[in-house]
């Protein structure tokens, strides 16, 4: 056990986190220079493509120094603020960190609040300057910054970068000697700790863990506490590039058990393992329901592919437990789910893996947050959908959920975040110089006002110069409504939206102003009203389609023309009706794409 | 009856609004005509024998073309198909083109139909579509055209434009019915993607198009060319009794067609082909001894469907026996079900056991076809 490490990476996105990673695995030969396909840890096309982590992975090395041999234990973390919980659980895997830091961009918000859950877990931090042969990398103030935040002295800094190899072979050093091996006890009963899981189709559920006291072997009966199942370990190993199954796993290791699970929702991040035969009466402390965040319906594009959109649901559901979904009915989209997700990026990434591991075209209706309604009747209801929104006269107040955001900028762009998140119903609470040329500025803000276009424009706002993460800080009294949106006097229940009062006109006006733009003229008018109730906030009109015919159909138009009337059809055949107006698939997406 | 399209892709400038082939380079004139002439002896076999009824130099600007040029393609066109001695044969004109002397020469030629793009008879519109001439040449040439012998003349119209006024459309309805044209082709102004026009519009350097205008100037044109005694056969044609352009007509009548030259389509009656757009790429293919095209085979359900959208625009509409002949007994009776709501809004009428479009249903003719296809 004293030659065991167990550490993890952390670092902001882009900042070089894979490449350091590879390296590492190359200096250690774990992996052969011939085999590596770049980036090793990040296994899924999506994460490749977006360039961050969604799920946590571990890979274990070899590494000798001064005679010794050491197991190295390289945890990798997601790194989105939607996946916060699952950082906690993987740091606590750990003894220590490595904190990466890009020697042009400095440190972020991101690092920031993952650093501090890594000090919360008592790790040892040993801090790099990656990038340092880029073009415009900053080390002595990046330097700065670190000693700022976490105390060292400049010496303990490493100097690194993953591109070329430098200073790689300091940091499998400072492994060795400055992270503190495991401690635990290999006689008390099995403490296991679940920090990951993946799915894979023909083995199941493959959990991770990190064991804190005892040891795992193959064959015997163990049970997870919080969930208290108990099943069989059909195998059990450590994890190389690959899995290698072992007899058994000893305490302060990391590795995997396959049980035979097929369902990811048994198998919960943060969970403890312990053994039938001696059984530990605790679980390990900081285990909790993930719970989602933001909600929206997901449709299937035509009704009748309602019962596949199910199955891909269930089937994306059983490596993904964070995802949650119950049947909703829509009257303008018939049935379809309505699904529960981590943040905006969860959604995202569930959105593209039903279109490309699926082949699913969805329409994804207004995402809301999770609000709680009083009513005058003293019950109190949990509003994840607008429809959920008990009416106006039974209300006795509605709490929103709020959150800490916190936002590391240059100075010049106080401004316009100040702007920013003043309008976004924003409270400033502290504004700090983390160094002259880098502040913080913590604000308490509706989480609701995030989940739209938030990233986006906080990004526009400051040309990319501002990270942000936030946390969240429990629930508000706030004046929430239900907007909907009538189209010739008929309710879209697909666009209705819950917001503040405050919003509530200027939301619902730019949403005329798109489905205005979005929707065919047909042959009589159309008014396109946003309403509270029965009180209209906005309105716009479609006028009359006067012409629908086109001028030319010689020899050369009539194979063109007959494709677009023949595409035409099935776009009508494709629409929704509401009432007596015709509503194609791209207006129920029109809410997300407002500022466009 | 067959008919015989060749593609001419040259223009002296482009309009704004145009996204038919051509090029403003001449310089692959003659051998681009040394492989059409090619391309003919290839095809000879297309249209079976058929006797050829009608000739269509369309383009680009065939009136670009010298004498000797027109006449090599029509004596190769003379040697290898079946041409009617009364053949209809058209060539597309602009009016910078048109001097007295040239207007000889395609007489000379064998040209027997005018069809000149005079788009309209007002300078301003006239530079805002870009075209190379200018009001005073749009007349001139139409009575040069009619001194020279032409008696078969049909002019292009565009309405709808941002510059054209109301007021200004009834006049150019009004100056070609003055001037005793047989035939008219009226177009609304549309904005194909690609244009120069899409550009602008999209830049915002010019307007959209103002469709309420153009349903304005099309119920406008419908009344007018009326009064007059023109007969409204098809969406965008009007002749006097007698002057209906026959080889046009053989396109809405699913005749069968050769079309010549880079871009032209082709029809054989059961499947539809289209030469490739490029005319460097034609050219180079073509000295291989190898036609570029891409061909289209049709269904069943495609033919109905054309049948379908290329009837409803004409004025002898979509004839229920020959959809129960050529389809079946079940797609007229499906038609004509689908056909009912309009019947009864009145946007077509039953009319010698044919579906017609009124002029209120022909203001829709896409959408009630679209509606009207089968699947």
């Amino acid at each position: 056990m004293k030659n065991i490490r167990n550490f993890c990476i952390i670092a902001h996105i882009d900042h070089g986190k894979s490449t350091l990673a590879d390296r590492l695995l190359e200096h250690t030969k774990t992996i052969s220079e011939r085999d590596m396909q770049a980036q090793v840890l990040d296994d899924m096309d999506l994460e490749r493509e977006k360039g961050i982590t969604i799920k946590s992975h571990a890979i274990q090395m070899n590494y000798s120094q001064n005679g010794q041999q050491y197991v190295f234990n390289l945890i990798d973390t997601p790194g989105h603020v939607d996946f916060s919980y699952e950082v906690s659980r993987a740091l606590a895997a750990c003894e220590g960190a490595l904190l990466l830091v890009d020697a042009a961009q400095g440190i972020q918000a991101q690092t920031i609040s993952n650093l501090y859950l890594a000090l919360e877990n008592d790790l040892e931090i040993i801090p790099v300057i990656n990038k340092i042969d880029m073009d415009g990398a900053m080390i002595p103030e990046v330097q700065d910054q670190i000693i700022e935040l976490i105390g060292c002295k400049v010496e303990d800094i490493l100097l690194a970068s993953g591109k070329t190899g430098i200073g790689i072979e300091e940091i499998l050093k400072a492994i060795v000697e400055r992270i503190p091996a495991p401690k635990g006890d290999p006689e008390a009963p099995l403490q296991a700790l679940i920090f990951d899981s993946v799915f894979n189709s023909f083995r199941g559920i493959i959990a991770y863990y990190r064991i804190y006291n005892g040891t795992i072997k193959k064959g015997e009966k163990i049970k997870f506490i919080n969930t208290d199942q108990e099943y069989f370990a059909d195998e059990v190993g450590i994890l190389k590039l690959g899995l290698q199954p072992e007899k058994e796993v000893k305490t302060g290791d990391v590795g995997y058990i396959i049980t035979g699970i097929k369902n990811a929702k048994e198998v919960k991040v943060g969970d403890t393992i312990t053994s039938m035969a001696n059984p530990s009466k605790e679980a390990i402390k900081g285990f909790e329901e993930v719970k989602p965040m933001v909600f929206a319906g997901i449709f299937p594009v035509n009704t009748e592919d309602f019962e596949e959109l199910r199955d891909c649901m269930e089937k994306l559901q059983l490596n993904d437990a964070s995802l949650t979904f119950e049947l909703e009915t829509s009257q303008a989209l018939g049935f379809g789910f309505r699904c529960g997700f981590l943040g905006m990026l969860h959604m995202e990434i569930i959105q593209e893996r039903l279109e490309r591991e699926f082949n699913q075209t969805v329409i994804t209706t207004v995402p809301n947050v999770s609000f709680i309604a009083h009513t005058t009747r003293q019950e109190t209801i949990t509003v994840n959908n607008p429809s959920e929104m008990p009416d106006p006269s039974r209300l006795e107040r509605i709490e929103e959920p709020f959150i800490k955001a916190q936002i590391i900028t240059k100075p010049d762009y106080i401004g316009n975040i100040m702007t920013l998140c003043l309008g976004k119903r924003g409270l400033l609470i502290n504004q700090s110089y983390l160094t002259p040329t880098r502040v913080e500025l913590i604000f308490e803000m509706p989480l609701t006002e995030i989940v739209f276009d938030f990233y986006d424009k906080l990004k526009s706002q400051t040309r990319g110069y501002a990270s942000f993460d936030y946390s969240p800080i429990g629930r508000r009294d706030s004046d929430i409504v239900k907007m909907d949106i009538l189209l010739n006097g008929d309710k879209v229940d697909a666009l209705s939206a819950l917001i503040h009062r405050s919003r509530a006109q200027d939301f619902g006006r730019k949403l005329c102003e798109k489905l205005k733009e979005l929707l065919p003229r047909q042959q009589f008018m159309i008014a396109i009203q946003a309403a509270i109730g029965a009180k209209i906030l906005a309105r716009e009109t479609i006028s009359a389609m006067r012409k629908d015919v086109t001028a030319k159909c010689y020899g050369g138009d009539i194979s063109r023309k007959r494709k677009l009337l023949e595409k035409q059809k099935e776009g009508k055949k494709r629409m929704r009706q509401i009432g007596n107006v015709e509503v194609p698939q791209e207006a129920f997406l029109a809410v997300l794409k407002l500022d466009e | 009856m067959a008919g015989i399209y060749l593609h001419i892709p040259f223009c002296k400038q482009a309009c704004y609004y145009c996204n038919f082939h051509f090029s403003t380079s001449l310089a692959q004139r003659p051998q681009l005509i040394q492989q059409m002439l090619q391309e003919m002896v290839l095809q000879k076999d297309y249209l079976g024998n058929q006797p050829v009824s009608s000739i269509y130099f369309g383009g680009g600007t065939p009136s670009l073309l010298p004498q000797e040029d027109l006449r090599q393609l029509l004596d190769q066109l003379y040697t290898l198909f079946n041409i009617n001695t009364d053949a209809e044969i058209t060539l597309e004109a602009n009016p910078d083109d048109l001097s007295p002397q040239k207007l000889q020469e395609l007489r000379t030629a064998g040209i027997n139909r005018l069809s000149i793009g005079i788009q309209s008879f007002h300078e301003e519109d006239l530079r805002w579509m870009h075209r190379a001439h200018n009001s005073e040449q749009a007349l001139q040439c139409i009575l040069d055209a009619k001194a020279a012998g032409f008696k078969n003349l049909t002019i292009d119209l565009i309405y709808g434009g941002p510059t054209l006024t109301d007021e200004g459309w009834a006049r150019n309805v009004q100056q070609a019915i003055g001037l005793g044209i047989t035939h008219l082709s009226c177009y609304a102004l549309t904005v194909e993607p690609g244009t120069a026009l899409d550009h602008f519009i999209r830049k915002k350097k010019m307007p959209a198009v103002d469709a309420d205008k153009a349903a304005r100037h099309f119920e406008q044109l419908m009344n007018r060319t009326a009064q007059a005694g023109y007969e409204h056969y098809e969406i965008s044609n009007f002749a006097l009794p007698g002057w209906h352009s026959r080889h046009n007509s053989s396109y809405w009548q699913g005749q069968p067609y050769l079309g010549l030259g880079p871009s032209a389509h082709s029809f054989n009656g059961h499947s539809r082909q289209w030469n490739l757009a490029s005319n460097a790429g034609y050219i180079k293919s073509l000295e291989q001894g190898i036609i570029p095209f891409e061909r289209e085979e049709l269904t069943p359900v495609m033919m109905l469907n054309e049948y379908i959208m290329t009837t409803l625009r004409t004025s002898a509409g979509c004839v229920l026996d020959t959809v129960a002949g050529r389809f079946g007994e079940d797609s007229r009776d499906q038609l004509l079900q689908a056909a009912h709501p309009f019947l009864q809004k009145k946007w077509m009428v039953l009319k010698n056991n044919a579906l017609v479009l009124t002029p209120e249903g022909r203001l829709f003719a896409d959408g009630i076809a679209s509606d009207l296809f089968f699947s």
